[in-house]
């Protein structure tokens, strides 16, 4: 039982930090253009990457 | 007169947006950028031009955004630059942004994130609940302690996901009406509070998680929905932007300026190259040239116009610089006579009843009354009252709508997709499903059944070859059909458009002349597209032109025929070139000379014989009866006001996506019936089994995601080929 009230919100605050994350990932922009920043992996140099 | 075009960069100034801190930005569509190199051949080259602070490309939308340092923008050495680069930009207003539309999408993704958390973590409390009712060591506390997890953390949830439900349910309430979403937050409502209550009481069933992952699903059935919505009008508006909604200004100190058609008063003095469209009705003040009124009433020939001549917003400018003064503002010109027709048939389209609130007006009453029998009959026969609201409340869940609510939109998303990837785009949900029910197809003739562009009748080779070099030097869209049906060869000297008229040259040292019969010195009666040709004082030749009927018209005719719908056409053309193609496609029923009136009384009258007609066009004439027909398809190359009315539009030089959108709607359509079939068939045993206190929580939750499966895998099958046993 003890063990239960442990693991529980253990399980729960893993949980809410998976959903915080696809919050921040939603906010920040992540899905806007998904098919550009797949292809601007294979630009060449990251230094000259515009910003 | 002195003015040129084509040297100077276009003005674009009227698409800056201007922030309050005074930077700019402009935003374009670059439909052909494709790959990495694309986008950093782009995005380097835009970056090194002074007053470029950033440039940005999304890749997913092509659009390009592109900021300017303060007090610095040269927003037409943007587009020179990426035409040199090899990209055709067109500028895209923000104003025609849809961010309402990506708020509400951002609310249901976070909803449904939300859900699907909710989901995942009340199933972890409920599963040690579902071992005890399977004879697991499992004590009351224990039990009781579980729900109370289970409550903490789906209730929240459940309370959030369900907001968007909430608000929809109580915005029909208000207005006096019910819909889908009443039944669903009825159902979720009491589920919780009653959920809550048993956990309080400690009682043995408790429905969170059934809460939660009932709204996940509809969310997901939601959500697809508005993706299919937000892509179309994406999509949309991108041709639309391609039309480049601009006109070009002479200002008084005799600058050239481009203006947004919204601020274009009467008496502003308007220049029009050729090759564009007149932005508002106007009177030419010098200039001469010909108009195409082809997207306005349907004529194919064209129409000569000069000074003091008055012009019609939409007609396409063919052949000389104009300058016209405007006598209307946008809104007032003869596309908006026209747009009233579109707004008042728009009107009768929203009393169309779609089919999943068809479905709803069944199902709300049989499912609200049986719980209430349940609920009712339960105490009568001794279950006390508590026991017996349990049981009114498995009846709510057990039957839920999300069968329903998924049995349409994931048809509808497969069928449009489909569609999209053979060049059809779907406006709604609501047109596909009244496509399917359509009987009679209404063609416009010109641009709908032919390609718009004119095409040599019986070309003579070595006519063609002689004229040939004078025909390569105009930019005439007769003179260039011609340049087409000939092989590439030499350019005529010392040539001279005269716009309206022609164009002079010299070819092999002999002075020639093409153009209109008044050009050569003939009078012509002729109705028909033609152009003269002549050397001085020799020979006088006539070629004659016809729209070109679509590559596939005929075998698409023929297989809407076979299709069992009936094909009429509608023109406002003369009787000679509609009989012409009525005959080239094999259409028996056809009417020339139509007003946009007449098209719209035809198609009223149709709807008054209890005819479902598609309507197919794509000039401003059509427009008023493509809003008033049952369905509407447009061709991509479409006018604006075309394009609004239209349900679904079509790209390509071929008919065929026609049938093929009659085709996958209808399988949609059959889809959709079997799906309402399956959770009609499983709502039949589960319903019973919950009157009689068979379901437990457990239960519940398998035959709720159960029917959700099987309708959304029934729905994958839409528009694929029928399956063969």
């Amino acid at each position: 039982m003890d063990l239960v009230m442990f693991l529980a919100p253990i399980s729960l605050g893993l949980g809410l930090l998976a959903l915080g994350a696809f919050w921040w990932s939603l906010k920040a922009g992540q899905y806007d253009d998904p098919i550009g920043d797949a292809e601007r992996i294979l630009m060449d140099d990251p230094e000259d990457r515009p910003t | 007169m002195a003015l040129t075009y084509g040297a100077a960069p276009p003005d674009l100034s009227a698409f800056l947006d201007r922030r309050e801190d005074g930077r700019e930005s402009l935003e374009l569509l670059v439909p052909d950028a494709r790959c990495a190199g694309c986008l950093s051949k782009i995005e380097r080259t835009l970056l090194g031009l002074p007053g470029v602070a950033g440039a940005r490309l999304n890749l997913s939308q092509k659009r390009l955004h592109v900021d300017f340092t303060p007090g610095r923008h040269d927003a037409g050495r943007v587009v020179a630059v990426l035409a040199g680069l090899g990209y055709r930009a067109t500028p895209y207003d923000p104003r025609r942004a849809r961010e309402a539309g990506e708020r509400e999408g951002r609310r249901l993704i976070l909803a449904l994130a939300v859900a699907g958390f909710g989901v995942m973590n009340t199933m972890m409390f409920s599963v040690p609940i579902w071992a005890g009712l399977f004879g697991q060591e499992l004590g009351p506390a224990t039990r009781t302690l579980m729900m109370w997890f289970s409550g903490i953390v789906g209730g929240p949830c459940a309370i959030f996901a369900g907001l968007p439900f909430f608000r929809s349910a109580w915005r029909s309430l208000r207005a006096g009406r019910a819909n889908m979403d009443v039944p669903i937050s009825i159902g979720v409502i009491l589920t919780l509070a009653i959920s809550f209550s048993e956990t309080v009481l400690r009682g043995r069933d408790a429905y969170f998680d059934a809460a939660v992952s009932l709204l996940f699903l509809l969310l997901i059935g939601r959500w697809l929905e508005h993706g299919l919505r937000a892509r179309a009008s994406t999509a949309a508006a991108d041709l639309l932007a391609l039309q480049a909604p601009t006109a070009t200004v002479l200002t008084e100190a005799g600058e050239l300026a481009a203006r947004p058609l919204e601020d274009i008063r009467p008496a502003d003095v308007l220049l029009v190259r050729p090759g564009e469209r007149i932005p508002v009705d106007g009177r030419v003040l010098d200039g001469a040239s010909e108009l195409d009124n082809s997207l306005i009433t349907g004529e194919t020939a064209p129409a000569a116009v000069q000074a003091g001549v008055p012009c019609r917003a939409g007609a396409l400018n063919l052949s000389g610089v104009l300058r016209l003064v405007a006598t209307a503002r946008s809104e007032d010109s003869a596309v908006a006579a026209i747009a009233r027709l579109v707004e008042a048939g728009a009107q009768s389209k929203s009393r169309y009843v779609r089919l999943a609130d068809r479905a709803a007006g069944v199902y709300v009453p049989v499912v609200h009354a049986l719980a209430l029998l349940t609920f009712a009959g339960g105490w009568i026969l001794g279950l006390g009252p508590r026991e017996a609201l349990i049981r009114a409340v498995a009846v709510l869940i057990v039957t839920c709508p999300c069968a329903l609510g998924l049995a349409v939109p994931a048809v509808q998303i497969t069928a449009s997709a489909r569609l999209f990837r053979r060049g059809v785009l779907v406006k709604s949900g609501a047109a596909l499903e009244r496509l399917a029910e359509v009987d009679h197809v209404v063609f416009d003739k010109t641009g709908v059944l032919t390609v718009g562009r004119p095409r040599l009748v019986d070309p003579v080779p070595s006519i063609i070859a002689m004229v040939a070099p004078l025909a390569r030097a105009s930019r005439h869209p007769l003179a260039q059909a011609l340049a087409e049906a000939a092989p590439a060869g030499a350019l005529a000297s010392e040539v001279t458009e005269h716009a309206g008229l022609g164009v002079e040259g010299v070819i092999d040292g002999r002075r020639a002349r093409l153009g209109r019969a008044a050009f050569l010195g003939i009078a012509s009666t002729s109705e028909e597209t033609e152009l003269w040709f002549g050397f001085d004082g020799d020979i006088r030749v006539r070629l004659r032109f016809a729209d070109e009927v679509r590559p596939d018209a005929v075998a698409a005719i023929a297989a809407l025929k076979a299709r069992g719908l009936s094909v009429e056409m509608l023109s406002g053309d003369l009787e000679g070139p509609v009989r012409r193609v009525a005959e080239a496609v094999g259409i028996t029923q056809w009417r020339a000379g139509c007003s946009p009136q007449d098209k719209a009384a035809v198609i009223d009258a149709l709807m008054a014989a209890d005819h479902r007609p598609l309507m197919v066009g794509d000039g401003l004439n059509d427009a008023g009866a493509m809003a008033r027909a049952h369905a509407a398809m447009a061709p991509g190359t479409a006018l604006e006001a075309s394009q609004n009315a239209a349900d679904l539009l079509f790209s390509g030089i071929c008919l065929g996506p026609v049938v093929e959108a009659v085709d996958v709607a209808r399988s949609a359509r059959r889809r959709a019936l079997e799906n309402f079939g399956l959770a009609a068939a499983y709502n039949l045993l589960a319903a019973p089994a919950a009157m009689l206190g068979l379901v437990n929580p457990f239960v519940a939750a398998i035959a709720m995601s159960g029917s959700s499966l099987v309708v959304t895998l029934n729905a994958l099958r839409t528009g694929a080929r029928p399956w063969t046993w």
